[in-house]
Order: structure tokens, then C-alpha cells, then sequence
């Protein structure tokens, strides 16, 4: 007998009716509208629990020809679970809809597996990945074929998204790999979505998106045998949104090429979608540049094309309509749009119909800039376009300032004077103009004192300006310690006005904990710009503000015992037994790599352009509060516009500071002989030329007890113990692109764009990390060489995937930021490339990052956390420095 | 599962007939469906037929033998509605697992006396997995189509105690039978594959689907292609109908569901349709004449009765069948054709 008789593997799906996908089959369509993410009607309609007419959304997309309904209910107001079914349940009495399979579209497992549970037919799953694992991903595929459903595989992993061809087809091969090997899913009824990204969007790695989809597809559909292609096309057209003539050639184009690679499913709205022949001609070819990445100005030449389209001239006469309008509601839209090309004449307008030139700020501007506030605090605008209005403001109020002056008493009411600083030792600002920048568009005066401001002054210009709010701000650890100082003299001095608190390293349990016992009045943690304006107002609202600092004060109070009687749980070792338990590497197994070269290197005027490719973008946004990964961010649902504005003149930025070398990089590394002592030690060995003396670097171990099986770790560890009798190696560096950053972002602020001035310090900040990260991958591959056969790409390297590490001091791995000054001894990095430590011993200029490197393979990143007295005792005299000077600087990490 | 595959191999196999119909014969009282044990039961038990595997075992292994001795391969417990949902209406959801295991063992009995006097011709056991008498994916209410009496999770929690006890009780394979809402179907194979999983088991399955009417339809709405779709997930031994229609009227469906799958196909349909009475009276022969339709176009590989079919039936049918080869099938699960 034949085991595989007449053997067609196809992909088979059913509602009441069968759905049989061969290779002779038209390209499937799936409907979209029954997705609460995808269609603001379906989304209201669930809402109201207006089901019924739910239902006729689903049954006109069966009708209109979808032969897939593709069900989605995630939305954070909704009970996606309790939506899912309900619809099935109804969708299954309606025998015209239910006649097609269902696709059943989550990203929450539950709500999948609460649709399969309700569907009689053979569904699609939308959709699976290797994002949180391969382990997650065989146990939802398995259950997937349990209960008998056909799944598109996301091309995702534990890395992110595939964004590229090789990714793309690495994904997909290893996801069918497991699927087929693995889980004995069958092949036919795995789909692929190999992640549609939008193109011509002005961004160079943007060009090959299209490209790069199709030929995957085809390597797909080549390579892994029987599955199917899908994907959501109108993705691709993403950047012209608004010319409906553009998008639907361009879906035409995209779906002509991807179908002919195998593409056989897909979610295409057939309202967007032009007939591939008779898309005219020169449309066509200028598309078709671009999809294929024929040209290098394909963009630019598509771009040109679409205002001559005749939707476009739409487009363009809707964006100068407004200036059709009243002079309130231009001068409103102005500052909600950030655009500043005609305030200065709205505002002279405005000017001419007052009695005082005050009036046009309290009056127009206030108004515009209230409804800026009240869509800014519901979530309709993002930071980037709040920095942009700011920008609009600050010029209309420059414009009125000199008539203002003119008038003898005119002074604008502002509603609070605000003092804001980092603190001493402090050079990070970023965060702190942002809050600034806000609290200004909402009529705050603030009075910015800058970075590495000393409490005394802090206190002489609090008093000085009556401030109703002081503002600290600070990135670095030892900046906590000042906070609580200057709680501790506001408190003697008798202050009582609000105490804000921000930065990267503070939170709630630190201002909790240390900063509000220290003073009587309200002390607030305040990490967000959004959060900043709603919590200044009702400090300085003069009904509630008592009632509200009241609250505050109970609040913190209750946090504080909340956290401290959790403390109390965790057990300690002495550093004695934290030793024993240390991680004990099987050195004779190891190979330890001798460095290519040995020695100090400077790195010069580096070309940032180099740098580029290397950039993080995700924590970029994040300074922007605009959260989300990157590249996915660009296309979020929720923020994508925005990002991809801000992507775009973060892009522009960019050329500027390298096409006319506004900053510059620098770098000094350095490759030594070393071993561990003593355990906690790390004996290094300078080259003959920098002299004989050995340096140490202190590490610190961590003391709390450990899980049967875990070691209590230090960075020695990763050494080769002096007593094993091998030669190991430790690396340092430091690298900066903070020279010229302040001077850049002064000409913005000059010309009043804070905006351009905060870009640019968030992209040296970037350009500094990405700077890191190339200098890393350098020492890995050439200097020292221990990897000389990595090849990472850009997305690994953010994840660390590479062998070695390189933690910083002043981080988790090795919070002390005393042995910056150690390495800047051994580099001697001052005289070097001209970086110095504060006395907060925070790096000047802030754009800069030092560190250690580690080879040993099984070197990885961990957290010190608490240590006990003992340990500090025992650095002390390993450091020989006082017992006081130890505690100093490893305060925060003291278990109390 | 080699055994009953070589076999399959060599002839059409042949199924039992009707069980509710033979029992009709013995005109059991309520007191006899009692029997000792449910002698003071709070509720009547007359008609529950599941429940002579313990009162009346003796009238059930006849059958059994009857069937046998007619020709059959196959013979189905005696657990149409062995789950909880359905013994609710007799409230003896705490005799599941006894009624199932019970009923299994004596047909294995059976069986095994057979296999033993006819070795060149061994006997299978298939457990009987009826459709319960809830349905998963319609509402019982037509004001509220959206409502569902029952969920797939306490279906398949129910169907996998039911497979467990057969299981147990020693059957040779599964038959997941008169399927009329696939969702119901759906649960049981879901219960099923988990516990092939958890033991480690290789226990063939056979899914008997049901067209209610002309239409070539599912109760629950499906075509026999979307039905054969919806259940081709599950590594499966045969597919096919059984119930609802005669044989003749059974024969399109059949057909279009041979033509779409590699699978063994299986039927066993009623003895035509029900009479003014609700009788059903084709006779034995009438019926072997549309099977040999069936035959005649290799639509089937194994072949029995339902409703109002006796060892006559069977007898008659399986005269027929031993003359034919059967139908070419794959063991493959993932092997729908389409043509």
C-alpha cells in the first residue's frame, strides 16, 4: 500500500464551506474590518456592544469578497477575551458569514485559545513567533494543532523583528524547522508573515524594505516546502498616507511582484488597490522604482510625482485652509502643529487688536497653548510635538517681549516660577530641559540653572526668585546622595515650597525612602514630562494644594513603609563566605586568547558616519517618551506617526552634526596583562612604556544569599586567579562624541529651538553609545581577536550576543564609581582625549562612556545589589582609603 | 493498530449493526433496566440503554456475539451516551467511568472468543464516543443565537474521562461517532490527542460524521468536505457518515468525501429512511443492494449499520463486501486530496 497515495499537501481551512489553497489558486484576500485595531467603526461598535451590526461589518467584508475574516478584539478598553467569543458564538448562527474561515488575530494567547474553542471550522491563527522563546513557541504551535488551526508564524524572535532578507529568511527557516521537526505541524498549514515595512519613507534603510520582503518570500516559498506567504500590504505605503491615487499603485506594484515571489495570502483593503494595467505609465515606473530599489532617487522622483497627482493638490489646498481661518484658530493651529513659518505675523496681527502687548499672551497663546496641554494630557500628542510647539511659543513671545518692555508695568503673569538643576557632580540635562520645556509651554517660568549646579546656589536662587517649585535632577548615582543633602538644607533653611525629583537613576522607593523623611513639605518623584505638568498644577492650584501635598505625604510615607518591611526579607553572607561561593570558572578548560595587541591606543577625530549603523534607536524615543522598540515603533499604532517625524529629524540632525563635523570623536582603549587576587582583586600590568607600577581594580562581590547552585559573583571572577599559573587579560576605554554638543545645541537655543537643542543632545548621547558598542566589536575582532569569526548584526550587537562584556563603573555590574578614576589612571584619559571626572565623578563631556573589557566567555552581565558593612570595611582597606570614604560612595548599595 | 491495519489491507471490514435496535428485541422493563443494583433509583432508567452494560451484560454480549457471528470485524460498545453531559438527564454521571469500562470489557470478551476460534479473522473492538445530547457551537435558544449550552473545555473534559475508561477497559480503537456539531467532535479528538500524549498511546481513531438532511449538510452547518477539513488535524484511521440517512441517500456524501481524502473511509447508514411509525423496514437485502453501489465505485473500506439495521443486515452486507477489494487509503493523516 501507498503511504502518501496522491499525496498534495495544500493549505486546507473551513467555516461551513471548505477553502482549498493551491499553487493554481488567486491570491487569498482576507478581510479586515472585524478588527477593533484596524477599523475605528468595528472598534465603536464593540464598544456600545453593538454586536449586531458588528455582524454586518463581517458579513459585507464576505460579501464584498474576503474569503478570510480576520477577527481581532485586542484593545486595551475592551474584554478581549469575552469579545472574542461572544462574536464567534454570533458569527457561527450566520450561515452567509460563517461560510468562510476565521481568522482568529491576538496578541494575547488566551484570546486565541478562547476563538479556537468556539470554532467548528479549521481556523488561522494570527499569529505565533519565537519572540518569548522557542520553548513558548512549540507549546502554543502544539496546542495550535490540537485543536486543529492552520498559524501564521510572525517572522520575530527573541531578537526583535525581522527587518532585513537575512533575518527574514533565518526566522522563517528555524520557526519551520522547529514546527515541522519538532512539533510535527504541518508545513501546509504554516503561513509566514514576513513583515510588510513601509518604503519611500526618506530613510535610507527603508529602500530595500520592499525588496527585501519579496525575495525572502521567494526564498520562502523555494525553500521551506508547502507553507504560504502572508503579510498586511498597505503597510508598504505607509509614508503617503493622504494620496490614495500613490497608495494604490504602489499596493498594485508591491502585491504584482510579491505574488509573483509566492506571496499567496494577504490582507489587502480591495477599496486601496489599483489594476496593475492601468496604472499609468510614468506613475508605474516611478513605483515600481521604489519597490524595487531601481534608483537612488526613487524616492525623491515618487515624491515629486505625487504632488502633480491630483489627490495630493487636495492635500496641499487642506494644509493651507487653515490659514483661511480666524486669527485665534490659526495662531491655535500654529502652536498644536508646531509650525512657526507665520506666528510672528498671526502675532503682530494679534497685537494690533489689543490694549497691552501682554494681552496676546494671555489671551491667544494661552488659549492655543491650553489645548496643546489638554491633548498633550489625553494622550493625542507626544512629547516631540509638544518640544515643537514650545519652539512656536518662544518665538511669538521673543517677538512681543520688546513691546511688552516698552510698556512701563507689563509683565506676563506666568502661573508659578519654577527652579530646576541638576545637581553637583551632575552632567546630564537631558531629561530635566525636556520637564522644562513642558512646564514652560504650559506658562511656568522656569528658571534653569543648569547642569552641575552646587546646593548653595541651588539655595541662593531659590530664594532670590521666590520660586514655587524647585526641580533636581540627576543620572548619575552619587547625584542621589545630593538630592538628600539638599532636602537636609532646605529643611534647615526653612524652605516650603515643593521638592521635584528626577533622573535616570532616582525612583520612587530612593525619594520615598531617603529624600522625603529628610524635609517637611511635599516631595514628589516625577519621571515624566506628562506626569510633570499634571502633578505641578496641583501643587501650585491654590484651592486643593494643601489637601494634595497631604495626600503626597502619606502616600510617600506608606510607600516607604511598604518597601523597608520588604526589605527586612533578604539574608546576607558574610564576604567571607560570599568568597567561597564565588563563581568558580573551570580556568583549565579555558583558552584565553592572547591580545593581538597589548597596550594604550587613541583614537582621533573618528568619522561619526562609521558610527551610525551602530546607533540604539530604541532609547532614543524613550528620552522622547515615545516607548516602543525600534524599528517597530515607526509603524505603532499609537506613536508611529510621531516617531517616524521624530526618526526623520533625528535622520536630518544627523547629517548635520557629521556632514559638518559639529562633534567629535574620540577614543582611548587600552589591552593589559592581568590576573585576580586575593579573590576580588584584579592585579593589572601596564606596558613598559606607561611604568611598572601594577594597578588594581577593586570589584565588588555580591553578598546576598544565593539559590542552592548560584555563585555569589564579582567581576574578578571572569579573571584567571593568579594561582592558576595563566596569563589573562582585562581591557579598559573610554570613548566621547560630547565635544561640541553644548556649543550645537547653544546656536538652537539661541535661535530659540529647544527642540534641535534637546535632539542634539540625545543623538551625541546616542552617537557615544554606538561608539561604545563599534569600539567593543573592534577590540573583540582585532585588537584583542578573541572573536575574530563574529559577525553580528546591528539588532545582535544591541542584544548582546557577542562573547565578552563590558560593564561600567557606576553600573550594576561594578557600582563604584571610584574606579573611574582608576581607569582614567591607567589610560591616563584626561591627558589623553581631554574627558574629565566631575566630583560626583560623573564624565565631562556627558556624551561619553568608560568602561571595562571582559573576554571570558562565560563573562556576562549581573547586578552587584546590596552589600553588607563587612564588604565595605574590607574595600576600604584593599582601597586604602577611610572606612567613611567607602561608605560615601557605595551608599546606595548598602543593605540597611 | 497493526493488526486492524493489515487487516484493512486485505478486506473491507465490517461493522456492527445497531445496538439499540437488537436491544428493542428483549423488551426490558423498567425493573430489568434497574436490575438489583438501581432497584430503588430515584429516577426512571427505562431507556437508558448505556446502562444494561451493567444490569443487563449478558443481553449486550449477545448482541455482540450476534454481530459477530453475522461477519462483523468490528463490534461498538454499548456507550453511546457514556459521558457525564449525557448521563446527566439519568443523573449518573458518577457511573461514567463504570458503564464505560464495563461495556468495554465485555465486548473485548467477546471478541477475544471470536479471535481465538477464528484466528485468520481477529475481532476489534471499537469504543463508541457519541455526540452528547449538547452542542457546542449552536445555541438551544433562537432568541439567543450567541449563547452556547456547553463549552469545549467541559466537553472534552467530559469526552476524555469517557476515552479513558474505554481505553482502560480494553478496546482496540476509538470511534468518535454521529457527529452533528463538529465543535463537539473537535473537543473529543482534543481529549483524545492529550491523552494519546500523556500515555504514550497509539490507539487508532475512527470520526463518523452525520448529514442530516438533503442538503449534504452538517446539523451544525458544514459541507462534508468542510467537516472532513475541520477534523483532518488528529492522526485518524477512517473517516465517514453513519445515521440520519439510508444508504442510498447517504451515497453522494460519501462520495464527496472519498474523493477528497486518502484516508479510510467508513459508513454505516441507517436501514433507509424511518417509516410513518418511525420504524425503519428496508430489508436486509434492499439495503446490500444500494451498498453494493459503494463497492462498485470504491467509495469505502469499512461498512456496517445503523439505526434498524440487525445481523441480518450485516450477514447480508458482509457476503457482499468479502467479493470487493477495498478502497486504496493512506495512513497518513495530512493526506486530503483534492481533485
Amino acid at each position: 500500500m501507498e503511504n502518501r497515495l496522491n499525496e498534495k499537501r495544500y493549505l486546507k481551512l473551513s467555516g461551513l464551506e471548505p477553502l482549498v489553497i493551491t499553487p493554481e489558486s488567486n491570491f487569498i484576500n482576507v478581510g479586515e474590518r472585524t478588527n477593533v485595531a484596524g477599523s475605528r467603526k468595528f472598534l465603536r461598535l464593540i464598544n456600545e456592544d453593538n454586536f449586531e451590526e458588528a455582524l454586518s461589518v463581517a458579513r459585507h467584508q464576505v460579501d464584498g469578497g474576503a474569503q478570510i475574516i480576520d477577527v481581532n478584539m485586542d484593545d486595551g478598553l475592551i474584554d478581549g477575551k469575552a469579545a472574542m467569543v461572544k462574536f464567534l458564538n454570533l458569527v457561527m448562527a450566520e450561515p452567509d458569514i460563517a461560510r468562510v474561515p476565521v481568522m482568529i488575530d491576538s496578541s494575547k494567547w488566551e484570546i486565541i485559545e478562547a476563538g479556537l474553542q468556539v470554532v467548528q471550522g479549521k481556523c488561522v491563527v494570527n499569529s505565533i513567533s519565537l519572540k518569548e522563546g522557542e520553548a513558548e513557541f512549540i507549546r502554543q504551535a502544539t496546542l495550535i494543532k490540537r485543536y486543529g488551526a492552520a498559524v501564521i508564524v510572525m517572522a520575530f524572535d527573541e531578537k526583535g523583528q525581522a527587518d532585513t532578507f537575512d533575518r527574514r529568511i533565518e526566522i522563517a527557516k528555524r520557526s519551520y524547522d522547529v514546527l515541522v521537526d519538532n512539533v510535527k505541524f504541518p508545513p501546509e498549514d504554516i503561513i509566514f508573515d514576513l513583515n510588510i515595512f513601509p518604503v519611500a519613507t526618506g530613510m535610507e534603510e527603508h529602500r530595500k524594505n520592499a525588496v527585501d520582503f519579496i525575495e525572502a518570500t521567494r526564498w520562502v516559498r523555494t525553500h521551506l516546502p508547502y507553507c504560504s506567504v502572508s503579510g498586511g500590504v498597505s503597510n508598504v505605503s505607509f509614508s503617503f498616507r493622504g494620496n490614495d491615487t500613490v497608495r494604490e499603485a504602489m499596493h498594485s506594484v508591491f502585491l504584482y511582484h510579491a505574488i509573483q515571489a509566492g506571496m499567496n495570502i494577504g490582507i489587502v483593503n480591495p477599496a486601496m488597490l489599483e489594476v496593475y494595467d492601468s496604472i499609468p505609465k510614468d506613475l508605474l515606473e516611478r513605483v515600481e522604482d521604489v519597490m524595487l530599489n531601481r534608483r537612488d532617487d526613487a524616492t525623491e522622483r515618487l515624491l515629486d510625482f505625487a504632488e502633480t497627482v491630483k489627490q495630493t493638490s487636495k492635500e496641499k489646498t487642506a494644509d493651507l485652509a487653515w490659514r483661511e481661518n480666524t486669527l485665534q484658530d490659526r495662531i491655535t493651529h500654529a502652536l498644536v502643529k508646531g509650525i512657526d513659518q507665520y506666528i510672528v505675523s498671526d502675532v503682530e496681527e494679534a497685537r494690533t487688536t489689543v490694549k497691552a502687548p501682554i494681552e496676546v499672551i494671555e489671551g491667544h497663546l494661552m488659549i492655543g497653548m491650553n489645548v496643546v496641554g489638554d491633548l498633550f494630557g489625553s494622550g493625542k500628542m507626544f512629547l516631540p510635538q509638544v518640544v515643537k510647539s514650545a519652539r512656536v511659543m518662544k518665538k511669538a513671545v521673543a517677538y512681543l517681549l520688546p513691546f511688552i518692555e516698552a510698556e512701563k508695568d507689563g509683565k506676563a503673569q506666568s502661573n508659578g516660577k519654577i527652579l530646576m538643576a541638576t545637581v553637583k557632580g551632575d552632567v546630564h540635562d537631558i531629561g530635566k530641559n525636556i520637564v522644562g520645556v513642558v512646564l514652560a509651554c504650559n506658562n511656568y517660568e522656569i528658571i534653569d540653572l543648569g547642569v552641575m549646579v552646587p546646593p548653595e546656589k541651588i539655595i541662593s536662587e531659590a530664594k532670590k526668585h521666590s520660586v514655587d517649585i524647585i526641580g533636581l535632577s540627576g543620572l548619575i548615582t552619587p547625584s542621589l546622595d545630593e538630592m538628600v543633602f539638599l532636602a537636609k538644607e532646605m529643611q534647615r533653611q526653612d524652605f516650603k515650597v515643593p521638592l521635584l525629583i528626577g533622573g535616570a537613576t532616582t525612583s520612587k522607593a530612593h525619594t520615598a525612602v531617603k529624600i522625603d523623611p529628610q524635609y517637611q513639605e511635599a516631595v514628589v518623584h516625577v519621571n515624566d514630562a506628562s506626569r510633570a505638568v499634571t502633578i505641578v498644577g496641583d501643587l501650585l492650584q491654590k484651592e486643593h494644594s494643601k489637601g494634595f501635598k497631604d495626600r503626597l505625604k502619606v502616600e510617600y510615607a506608606e510607600f516607604r513603609e511598604r518597601f523597608l518591611s520588604r526589605q527586612s526579607e533578604k539574608t546576607y553572607l558574610s564576604i567571607a563566605q560570599a568568597r567561597e561561593n564565588r563563581l568558580k570558572l573551570d580556568w583549565k578548560a579555558t583558552e584565553i586568547t592572547t591580545p593581538k595587541h597589548l597596550g594604550i591606543k587613541v583614537i582621533e577625530d573618528f568619522d561619526l558616519e562609521h558610527l551610525v549603523p551602530y546607533i540604539d534607536w530604541t532609547p532614543f524615543f524613550r528620552s522622547w517618551d515615545l516607548h516602543g522598540k525600534y524599528p517597530e515603533i515607526l509603524t505603532d499604532e499609537v506613536v508611529g506617526i510621531q516617531a517616524s517625524e521624530l526618526y526623520c529629524d533625528a535622520k536630518k540632525m544627523l547629517q548635520k552634526i557629521i556632514a559638518e563635523k559639529k562633534l567629535q570623536a574620540k577614543a582611548v582603549f587600552g589591552i593589559f596583562e592581568a590576573n585576580s587576587v586575593q579573590h576580588d582583586d584584579i592585579e593589572v600590568t601596564p606596558t613598559s612604556e606607561e611604568g611598572s607600577e601594577k594597578i588594581y581594580f577593586r570589584t565588588l562581590r555580591q553578598q546576598s544569599k544565593k539559590a542552592e547552585g548560584r555563585p555569589n559573583i564579582a567581576l574578578a571572577d571572569f579573571i584567571a586567579p593568579v594561582e592558576t599559573g595563566l596569563q589573562d587579560y582585562i581591557g579598559c576605554f573610554c570613548v566621547t562624541t560630547g565635544f561640541g554638543t553644548d556649543e550645537l545645541a547653544n546656536e538652537f537655543i539661541a535661535k530659540l529651538d529647544d527642540y534641535n537643542a534637546i535632539m542634539v543632545k540625545a543623538l551625541s548621547d546616542r552617537l557615544a553609545e554606538a561608539f561604545a558598542e563599534y569600539l567593543h566589536q573592534q577590540v573583540r575582532t582585532q585588537y584583542w581577536g578573541y572573536a575574530n569569526n563574529e559577525q553580528l548584526s546591528n539588532e545582535a550587537l544591541i542584544n548582546e550576543q557577542y562573547i565578552g562584556i563590558r560593564p561600567a563603573p557606576g553600573y550594576p555590574a561594578c557600582p563604584d564609581h571610584l574606579e573611574k578614576e582608576t581607569i582614567w589612571k591607567l589610560l591616563k584619559v584626561k591627558k589623553r582625549i581631554g574627558v574629565t571626572l566631575t566630583e560626583s565623578l560623573a564624565i565631562w563631556p556627558a556624551a561619553s562612556v568608560s568602561g571595562y573589557y571582559f573576554g571570558h566567555p562565560e563573562a556576562r552581565y549581573f547586578g552587584v545589589g546590596k552589600i553588607k558593612e563587612d564588604q565595605v570595611a574590607d574595600f576600604a582597606e584593599r582601597k586604602k582609603i577611610t572606612y567613611e570614604l567607602a561608605e560615601k560612595w557605595l551608599k546606595t548599595n548598602i543593605a540597611d | 493498530m497493526k493488526e486492524i491495519l493489515k487487516a484493512m489491507q486485505e478486506r473491507i471490514l465490517i461493522l456492527d449493526g445497531a445496538m439499540g435496535t437488537m436491544l428493542q428485541r428483549y423488551n426490558f422493563s423498567e425493573a430489568d433496566f434497574r436490575g438489583e443494583r438501581f432497584k430503588g433509583y430515584h429516577l426512571s432508567v427505562k431507556g437508558n440503554n448505556d446502562l444494561l452494560s451493567i444490569t443487563q451484560p449478558e443481553a449486550i454480549a449477545e448482541v455482540h456475539r450476534n454481530y459477530f457471528e453475522a461477519g462483523a470485524d468490528i463490534v461498538e460498545t454499548n456507550t453511546f451516551s457514556g459521558t457525564t453531559i449525557a448521563m446527566a438527564d439519568y443523573e449518573m454521571q458518577d457511573l461514567v467511568y463504570e458503564l464505560n469500562f464495563e461495556s468495554a470489557k465485555i465486548a473485548k470478551q467477546v471478541a477475544q472468543t471470536f479471535t481465538a476460534r477464528e484466528p485468520h479473522k481477529p475481532r476489534f473492538v471499537a469504543g463508541a464516543i457519541g455526540p452528547t445530547n449538547k452542542t457546542a457551537s449552536m445555541s438551544p435558544d433562537v432568541n439567543d443565537p450567541g449563547y452556547r449550552a456547553i463549552s469545549f473545555e467541559a466537553l472534552a473534559k467530559a469526552y476524555k474521562q469517557q476515552a479513558t475508561a474505554l481505553i482502560e477497559g480494553g478496546v482496540d480503537l476509538l470511534l468518535v461517532e454521529t457527529v452533528f456539531d463538529t465543535l463537539n467532535a473537535k473537543a473529543a479528538l482534543f481529549a483524545i490527542d492529550e491523552l494519546k500524549e500523556e500515555r504514550q498511546l497509539d490507539i487508532p481513531v475512527m470520526v463518523s460524521g452525520t448529514i442530516t438532511d438533503a442538503s449534504g449538510r452538517t446539523l451544525s452547518g458544514q459541507t462534508a468536505e468542510a467537516f472532513l477539513i475541520s477534523i483532518s488535524h488528529i492522526p485518524l484511521l477512517s473517516v465517514g457518515f453513519n445515521c440520519a440517512l439510508g444508504a442510498k441517500q447517504l451515497a453522494p456524501h460519501l462520495e464527496a468525501i472519498s474523493r477528497n481524502t486518502t484516508l479510510a473511509v467508513s459508513a454505516y447508514p441507517n436501514a433507509g429512511l424511518p417509516n410513518a411509525f418511525g420504524a425503519y423496514d428496508e430489508s436486509a437485502e434492499q439495503m446490500a443492494s444500494q451498498i453494493r453501489e459503494y463497492l462498485d465505485k470504491k467509495l469505502i473500506n469499512i461498512i456496517g449499520g445503523c439505526c434498524g439495521t440487525t445481523p441480518e443486515h450485516i450477514k447480508a452486507i458482509a457476503q457482499l463486501a468479502s467479493q470487493y477489494q477495498p478502497r486504496p487509503f493512506s495512513i497518513s493523516n495530512q493526506s486530503t486530496v483534492n481533485i
